[in-house]
């Protein structure tokens, strides 16, 4: 974000506008980039999407093959082939997978309110109970709660994904009956719309603890450190010798500084949550962006895997500008030339 | 009400049901009539029109939708599908079918002669690389009136009248096809077909719901309202849900074999492996018969000796099939049980590899060849690490090498490979399932399921050969007898075992394997109760 950075004398609308072009023209040579590599990346994988529908149908001839290839477009030497994907997205074309017969851009759109439903609740449960968990556990560092608090932590953190996962099916669903093990609504029962919001929630239970609680344990682990850390500086001695009271050092004072590391983190994970995680929505059979993805990959879904990562990249790119922003509003000491 | 109160409600609909309250049952055929079948689709298939795409998923659904002239029964005899009767000319030339009549597609057109003649040679030629070998062989195909349809062959193909399952020549309407491009047509979407079930609904990633096609042509079916097919990625998942209930029924691999023995042994669920026959899947150590040693009878016959097939049947299928003898399966026509035995012995393993001149190194080990693992689960992985296990006792060291679908089938397929396991279906009959895999003329690069090993025996290629066309049974059965003697002789591949997939199911459920085809055949008389 140096581009942002410039300082340049004159009105400061004038400036802000300069670096914000400059950051555009940076954002497209980007992504001109990425989508090469991507391309070539995706291409050097072996097998074909022909060759891959070849071995699922348990029988199969040259014409069929040459069938599929052309339709895909994989007749046509590399550089052509590049050359059309480059021309096709400078005109926002994301292309049409022959595999799933639909075009890039709805199979993305079909899924992304899934994602995004599960992987937003999921970082928020993970960032208002871990930021809360490690503040409780920072102050009480050395106390038994910390210890207590630092052990789960370590446990949800150290713990595989899809076992916790697992394992919460088989309590919550198998043994005891109270939440669906799977699929992000009850299909085929006629339901009313709220019935169908309840229906929803009570779905999702399951996927997000398992995902948010390792990202709890994340963030909960910062904000200890990150709390003791804060408690031993001066201006807290002095908010103490002022005679504020506890609650008030705590929220007004050490909890706005101590939240920057975890600001950082979670904009880095903030990323992945467009990808969705392929780990949670398989064990949970939720019909997210994360699955789309391993499966377009396994299957050689050139178009699909393209549109994916490029759709992902230009998001990553936008949510980091997003994060320094967010920086300068929690921490007003962090200028621009700073976060860059 | 909660989803599980309302799945509670329907069991105790249910078990109303069979208590005797005439509520919704058919009299004339005792059946329940209504409910909703919950089952497993897996992978979830791209598109649901089976002319168009033959994976394993697409044929398991689109069964349902989608009807074909015939099915066949345990012993892949014929059965009635779309045509109630058929006639073969005395010189094996001329195929007549008659059709039952008042078939309607799901969007209310009858489905006539024009149809069928439509599907065989116009789409199914196109884009059915399978029918495509098959129905290459008519000569004419004619349509004398709605209900009436003629194939003339060119010459005589014996097992014609074995390719009208419906994931062979599924039907379609030509109405909406003709003169489109099939791959293309919008109406792919819509999934129009003549079966018992019609598409309602697919939410991607989800699930497929099928509903009662109103207009069937068969009296008192469908018996279900809806099928739905969910899709459940993560194996341990299915079989939860199948544990829970939430699914009434697994088929193929939904459910990892090792979850077998513990599942079916559930109050409220039975198993059977029953409706593959037609498939006969047949799973094999493949040999790279191009590359030294493998190219050496002996080193082939060792590798045969060397492995427990028994123990690999117990072990690792869990008993879920039989030890293969040859190239035929015992399920698939002309199969010949005696030829020669290769019961499990290593010492024999390693007189042969001796007698080769392959001596044990310093380490035990005579040769050291990769073996690509094939990518399709647990089973494939745990049967890989059971062969080196075997194959390590007589001094040959196995390097698993783990790849995914698409990298397997690129070097399977263009021969880049020494050893890996690979498992053929054999389609009812030796010419159009077995064949493919031993005779010279189809050794072609870049094809699955072709000749791959790269065997070539010019007397087992005229024995496939006249045995495809020869006009009686006991012709062929000379035939077929003959190069299975030889070909167990010569050992082109491994011979490991005939899988018997598990379909496991909720015990209510009743007439859902009824044929060789299984879980590909309509589902219009399955029912709970």
């Amino acid at each position: 974000m140096r581009a942002l950075a410039l300082s340049i004398t004159g009105s400061r609308g004038v400036a802000i506008a300069i670096a914000i072009a400059q950051w555009l023209v940076r954002f497209v040579a980007v992504v001109l980039v990425i989508a090469t590599f991507n391309f070539v990346l995706v291409h050097a994988a072996p097998g074909d999407p022909a060759q891959v529908m070849a071995g699922q149908s348990g029988s199969a001839d040259e014409q069929m093959l040459a069938q599929l290839r052309a339709e895909y477009g994989l007749d046509k030497p590399y550089p052509v082939q590049l050359a059309i994907y480059l021309k096709r997205i400078v005109t926002l074309d994301l292309g049409y997978s022959y595999r799933q017969q639909r075009s890039v851009l709805s199979l993305i759109a079909e899924r992304l309110p899934a994602t995004l439903l599960l992987t937003c609740s999921a970082f928020l449960l993970s960032l208002v109970a871990g930021v809360s968990l490690g503040t409780l556990a920072g102050v009480r560092a050395g106390k038994w709660s910390d210890t207590a608090l630092t052990i789960i932590s370590l446990f949800l953190y150290a713990m595989p994904v899809f076992w916790l996962g697992l394992m919460l099916v088989l309590l919550f669903s198998v043994k005891l009956d109270w939440l669906p093990a799977f699929g992000y609504v009850s299909i085929g029962v006629p339901m009313t719309p709220f019935e169908r919001v309840v229906d929803i929630a009570a779905h999702m239970v399951l996927p997000v603890v398992s995902l948010g609680s390792v990202l709890m344990a994340i963030y909960a682990r910062l904000m200890r450190s990150a709390i003791i850390d804060v408690a031993h500086q001066d201006f807290i001695k002095t908010a103490r010798a002022k005679g504020l009271k506890r609650g008030q050092i705590i929220f007004r004072h050490m909890l706005r500084n101590a939240v920057l590391p975890v600001v950082t983190v979670a904009g880095m994970q903030a990323g992945t949550l467009v990808g969705g995680s392929v780990v949670i929505e398989t064990v949970f059979a939720w019909p997210g962006l994360g699955r789309l993805t391993f499966d377009s990959v396994l299957q050689r879904d050139y178009p699909l895997m393209l549109g994916i990562f490029l759709v992902m990249s230009v998001i990553v790119i936008v949510l980091n500008f997003l994060t320094d922003t967010i920086y300068r509003i929690v921490d007003p000491r962090v200028s621009l030339r700073a976060a860059s | 009400m909660n989803r599980r109160e309302f799945t509670k409600l329907g069991l105790l609909a249910g078990a109303v049901g069979i208590g005797g309250i005439p509520l919704g049952v058919t009299r004339a055929v005792g059946q329940t009539r209504g409910g909703t079948l919950n089952t497993i689709i897996q992978p979830e298939p791209p598109i649901l029109v089976t002319a168009l795409n033959q994976q394993q998923p697409t044929l398991t659904l689109g069964g349902k939708i989608y009807e074909s002239l015939l099915r066949y029964d345990f012993d892949l005899k014929p059965l009635p599908g779309l045509a109630q009767s058929w006639e073969v000319s005395p010189d094996k030339l001329t195929y007549t079918f008659k059709l039952f009549p008042n078939i309607t597609f799901h969007d209310g057109t009858p489905l006539t002669s024009e149809d069928v003649v439509f599907s065989i040679t116009k789409i199914l030629m196109e884009n059915h690389a399978r029918a495509r070998n098959t129905f290459s062989r008519i000569d004419k195909a004619e349509a004398p009136d709605p209900l009436t349809v003629v194939f003339t062959l060119k010459k005589p193909f014996a097992p014609f009248l074995t390719a009208f399952d419906c994931t062979t020549a599924p039907i379609v309407p030509k109405h909406i096809y003709e003169g489109t491009d099939y791959r293309k047509n919008p109406a792919n979407a819509k999934a129009i077909g003549s079966g018992p079930f019609k598409l309602k609904e697919w939410v991607r990633g989800s699930h497929v719901h099928l509903v009662r096609h109103e207009g069937y042509y068969r009296p008192n079916e469908p018996v279900l309202d809806e099928i739905i097919y969910r899709v459940i990625p993560d194996s341990a998942s299915r079989s939860v849900a199948l544990e829970q209930g939430t699914v009434q029924l697994t088929q193929w691999t939904d459910v990892e074999l090792f979850e077998v023995p513990r599942l079916s042994k559930l109050p409220n669920l039975t198993m059977t492996t029953k409706g593959y026959e037609f498939f006969a899947p047949h799973t094999w150590l493949e040999i790279n018969n191009r590359i030294a040693p493998m190219n050496d009878k002996r080193f082939r016959q060792a590798v045969m000796y060397a492995i427990d097939r028994k123990a690999l049947l117990n072990r690792i299928y869990f008993g879920l099939g039989k030890v293969a003898t040859g190239p035929v399966s015992s399920k698939t026509k002309f199969y010949e049980k005696d030829v020669k035995k290769y019961d499990f012995s290593p010492e024999k393993a390693k007189a042969l590899l001796d007698e080769m001149g392959l001596k044990p190194g310093p380490d035990g080990k005579r040769v050291t060849i990769p073996f690509l693992v094939p990518p399709y689960g647990e089973t494939h992985q745990r049967t890989a690490e059971f062969l080196r296990q075997s194959l390590a006792r007589v001094g040959i060291d196995l390097q698993l090498q783990g790849i995914d679908v698409a990298g397997w089938a690129e070097k399977f397929s263009n021969w880049d490979f020494s050893m890996t396991t690979t498992t053929v279906y054999q389609f009812g009959d030796p010419a159009l399932g077995v064949s493919r895999s031993y005779v010279s003329t189809n050794i072609r690069k870049g094809i699955l399921f072709s000749n791959t090993c790269g065997y070539s025996n010019p007397e087992v290629d005229r024995l496939f050969e006249e045995a495809a066309v020869a006009t009686t049974d006991d012709k062929r059965q000379e035939h077929y007898s003959a190069l299975q003697k030889i070909m167990v002789e010569e050992v082109p591949v491994a011979w490991l075992l005939e899988i018997d997939y598990p379909n496991l199911m909720d015990k209510r459920l009743k007439n859902v394997i009824t044929t060789a085809i299984g879980v590909h055949d309509t589902f219009g008389t399955v029912s709970f109760g």
